[in-house]
């Protein structure tokens, strides 16, 4: 059976989704990631979406469930390399990811993971007063 | 006369084709007389000769009554061409139109010399001359029109592009001027454009400044959050700004929830809040102070 790799990196755990999401993975991914979280007793979840082209609610609200499992485990979730056309699906959807954080890539959300978790930056970057995540969090 | 197969005019259309070319053009040319610079003679000529020989071979099919058919594609063709160059040229419907009618002037005189003997003949071969006729105006008319409407419909995609220009402000900073009413087609495009600039430039704040927007109703706050949204969406925080004493009053009034973004009354405050989260800071210089 097809799964998707959980890469685990210091107190991160990594996701990169490289193939088109249909139910069955996805509910693999949130099994998965759960217990990789559990066992690595990971701070920080980082899901790259970068290679995926279509989404439709069922994704979207996994992502939503991701993040929301997540911090039930005390970690915090970034989704990061949102394409446009999936960003404006998803609005259109009505599904905003209101408790998700993102980031335009894995760098970004690695920087902002980083930031979220008190960790030192180690980029050259100016730390921002705020982290980028959005207002309301 | 029913039956179109009778008719002589294919037959007079063939034999006399020089002739009734040289007249219509030359009735063509006294009626825009008054009107220079339209159209050369030359010009006339080529369309006038392309149209009639597209005609000849079309009513010897004998379907006077069927423009829509088959037979008629060549002068569909034609009569199509000529009225969209004349569309993109300025000319009025009237003037269009007036290509095809002022053939009657010509056919209906020569109608009239060839079948003098008999009248009911004559009347019949008018009868179905004018009613041809008029169909082909008519269809050259609706080729105008619709013509003239893909012109209006491109200059408003022009103009809906040219009004959503997304601009970098700072590095890592977008400005988003909006001007004009905010509609579903607009946003789109707003959205569209901002998210792919999003990818570019890598910004992580947006401003959307709608102090040209000149009403905010619940749809347009609607549009707005959507954008905001879609922004999150791909890692970048968006400021509205521009917000006028009306509009804040407005939108009150309406209830409308905009507790979840940054919204500052002016495209400068929201610069300086832009620059504090980039890490930017703006500082007079001290000997100018």
């Amino acid at each position: 059976m097809e799964r998707i790799p959980i890469l685990k990196m210091g107190e991160f755990v990594l996701v990169s989704i490289q193939v088109d999401m249909h139910d069955q993975l996805a509910m693999t991914l949130q099994d998965d990631l759960t217990a990789q979280i559990v066992r690595s007793r990971a701070k920080g979840v980082l899901i790259d979406i970068s290679a995926l082209e279509i989404v439709d609610s069922f994704i979207g609200r996994m992502l939503g469930n991701i993040a929301s499992m997540a911090r039930v485990l005390d970690a915090e979730t970034v989704v990061v390399g949102m394409r446009p056309a999936v960003a404006i699906t998803l609005v259109e959807l009505g599904m905003a990811l209101p408790g998700v954080k993102t980031a335009l890539n894995v760098e970004r959300g690695m920087e902002l993971l980083r930031a979220t978790l008190g960790t030192p930056v180690e980029t050259g970057r100016a730390p921002a007063e705020s982290p980028n995540g959005h207002p309301q969090n | 006369m029913t039956r179109d197969e009778k008719s002589r005019i294919p037959e007079i259309l063939r034999k006399h084709e020089p002739e009734l070319l040289k007249d219509w053009v030359q009735r063509q040319l006294a009626a825009a007389g008054g009107r220079p610079g339209q159209l050369s003679e030359a010009a006339l000529r080529e369309e006038a000769s392309r149209f009639l020989s597209a005609l000849r071979e079309a009513v010897v099919g004998g379907q006077f009554r069927d423009i829509a058919g088959p037979a008629w594609s060549g002068v569909r063709e034609v009569l199509g061409e000529i009225s969209r160059d004349r569309a993109q040229h300025g000319f009025s419907p009237t003037e269009t139109a007036m290509f095809v009618f002022s053939f009657k002037e010509a056919l209906f005189a020569r109608l009239r010399r060839e079948l003098a003997a008999d009248a009911d003949a004559l009347a019949d071969e008018t009868w179905a001359a004018t009613t041809l006729l008029d169909r082909l105006g008519l269809y050259t008319i609706e080729i105008h029109q619709k013509s003239r409407e893909e012109v209006i419909g491109r200059q408003q995609q022009e103009m809906l592009e040219l009004s959503t220009p997304v601009v970098e402000l700072w590095q890592g900073v977008l400005g988003l001027p909006l001007i004009g009413t905010l509609d579903s087609a607009r946003t789109q495009i707003v959205m569209e454009s901002l998210l792919q600039r999003i990818v570019e430039t890598g910004a992580t704040i947006a401003v959307i400044d709608i102090t040209g927007v000149p009403t905010v109703d619940t749809l347009v706050a609607q549009h707005l959050l959507k954008t905001v949204a879609a922004a999150r969406l791909m890692g970048a925080d968006c400021i509205i700004s521009g917000i006028r004493p009306q509009i804040a009053q407005t939108i009150v009034h309406l209830g409308v929830d905009l507790q979840n973004v940054i919204t500052k009354a002016t495209l400068a405050d929201a610069f300086a809040i832009a620059l504090q989260r980039t890490g930017f800071a703006v500082q007079r210089l001290p000997h100018r102070a």
